[in-house]
């Protein structure tokens, strides 16, 4: 069995690019309908949990699903299968392409050269996607922005991401918890509790 | 040693604080390795990055590796050594797994518990607008002359500028052929975009 669950999540690790949501509906697939080991819904219960909380969600889901099925010793067969094949593929490239080698080569850094623009695209594309998903409007609009601007312009402490996660985590509670008092305060509320 | 605890420190930073996925993960490697540590440049990071694309896997284990193995011997060119490098690799993996690896085991039941309350989804509307700013964040820091125009030229700068908008019209716009509609996967483009830069500065 632990070893089923390791080559599974091994498997899954090896073969899916691009992470997150890409990972989750493969290995949906592989635990709950090829070997059956959870129910559907027991599955979304866990996913449910596992983007609760922080880190990287196809280790948490695999956490989550090791648990399940094995307790400490399953997760950590789990989590282990999924980081493996990442690991070691990264540590290959990571010891034959140094940074010198993509500084130094011609062809190696020409390549790069082209390559560099299009990350930046690569990334500017999910501001879009997310800020849709998020669903914006003219009352949270300027939350992305403040906090996209602050963080660029690299003023020490008050651009550090951590205080805008924990800023944004905070505001929403504060939204839930004015709101489940029954208190509401109309007009002038408390800058980083809208959300 | 120092180094070991500043990476192990780094990303236990990133494995707690990580909300929002591998992008909005970007953020917080950029401002700690980069900006706050200095570890790697900005041009590595973007590599590091498209590396991360083209390979399996999530791209936070990636760049923990990657960046475990090189920030020893950028530290201290004495630990610019496979051995050191790969411990390094080693320590900022587990480091960004672990948090959340505890937390899924033990936490479980209480987020379990006030999922009904209705307090987890509040702190997750919450993050979501600054998860969008986290991940603007990142791609503004990157569209700088490192990445753009290393060289100072002119003509490079327009060429960057060009591959940067087709590369974000291509992932972001799906592509309507007949009945199909169909998006390009990144890993295409960064082959192309790679392909482009060969052509263009490579022969």
């Amino acid at each position: 069995m632990y070893w089923k669950l390791f080559s599974s999540f091994f498997k899954i690790g090896a073969f899916t690019f691009g992470g997150g949501w890409a990972m989750i509906s493969i290995i949906e697939r592989e635990i709950v309908d090829k070997h059956h080991w959870i129910e559907k819904d027991d599955f979304l219960d866990l996913l449910a949990i596992a983007q609760s909380l922080p880190g990287i969600l196809a280790v948490n889901i695999a956490t989550a699903v090791g648990d399940k099925l094995r307790g400490l010793r399953g997760s950590i067969v789990a989590a282990a299968g999924t980081i493996l094949p990442s690991f070691m593929i990264i540590l290959a490239i990571a010891i034959f392409l140094t940074p010198d080698m993509i500084k130094s080569n011609r062809v190696i850094s020409a390549i790069f050269m082209g390559i560099r623009p299009a990350v930046v695209a690569l990334i500017i594309a999910p501001v879009l996607t997310s800020a849709r998903a998020a669903k914006l409007t003219w009352k949270t609009v300027w939350i992305p922005l403040v906090v996209a601007l602050m963080i660029s312009l690299d003023l020490g402490a008050v651009s550090s991401p951590i205080l805008y996660i924990v800023l944004g985590g905070a505001g929403g509670f504060m939204v839930w918890w004015l709101a489940s008092r029954g208190v509401r305060r109309k007009g002038r509320g408390n800058t980083n509790s809208e959300g | 040693m120092g180094i070991y605890w500043k990476l192990i420190w780094a990303y236990l930073k990133i494995g707690i604080f990580g909300f929002g996925g591998g992008y909005a993960m970007l953020s917080l490697v950029e401002r700690i390795v980069v900006s706050d540590n200095a570890w790697i440049s900005d041009q590595m990071f973007t590599d590091i990055v498209a590396i991360s694309q083209m390979t399996p896997g999530p791209i936070g284990i990636n760049s923990a590796t990657y960046i475990g193995y090189v920030a020893p011997g950028s530290y201290d060119p004495a630990l610019a050594t496979p051995g050191w490098g790969v411990l390094g690799s080693l320590l900022a993996t587990l480091a960004v797994t672990v948090p959340s690896f505890l937390l899924v085991l033990y936490c479980s039941h209480f987020i379990r518990r006030h999922h009904e309350s209705g307090v987890i989804k509040a702190i997750f509307t919450g993050l979501r607008p600054v998860v969008v700013g986290l991940i603007a964040s990142a791609a503004i820091m990157l569209m700088n002359a490192a990445n753009f125009n290393p060289n100072g030229v002119d003509s490079q700068l327009w060429t960057s500028v060009g591959i940067c908008v087709a590369a974000f019209c291509l992932v972001y716009f799906p592509i309507r052929l007949g009945r199909k509609t169909f998006k390009i996967h990144p890993i295409l483009i960064i082959i192309m975009a790679g392909l482009t830069g060969y052509l263009l500065y490579g022969i």
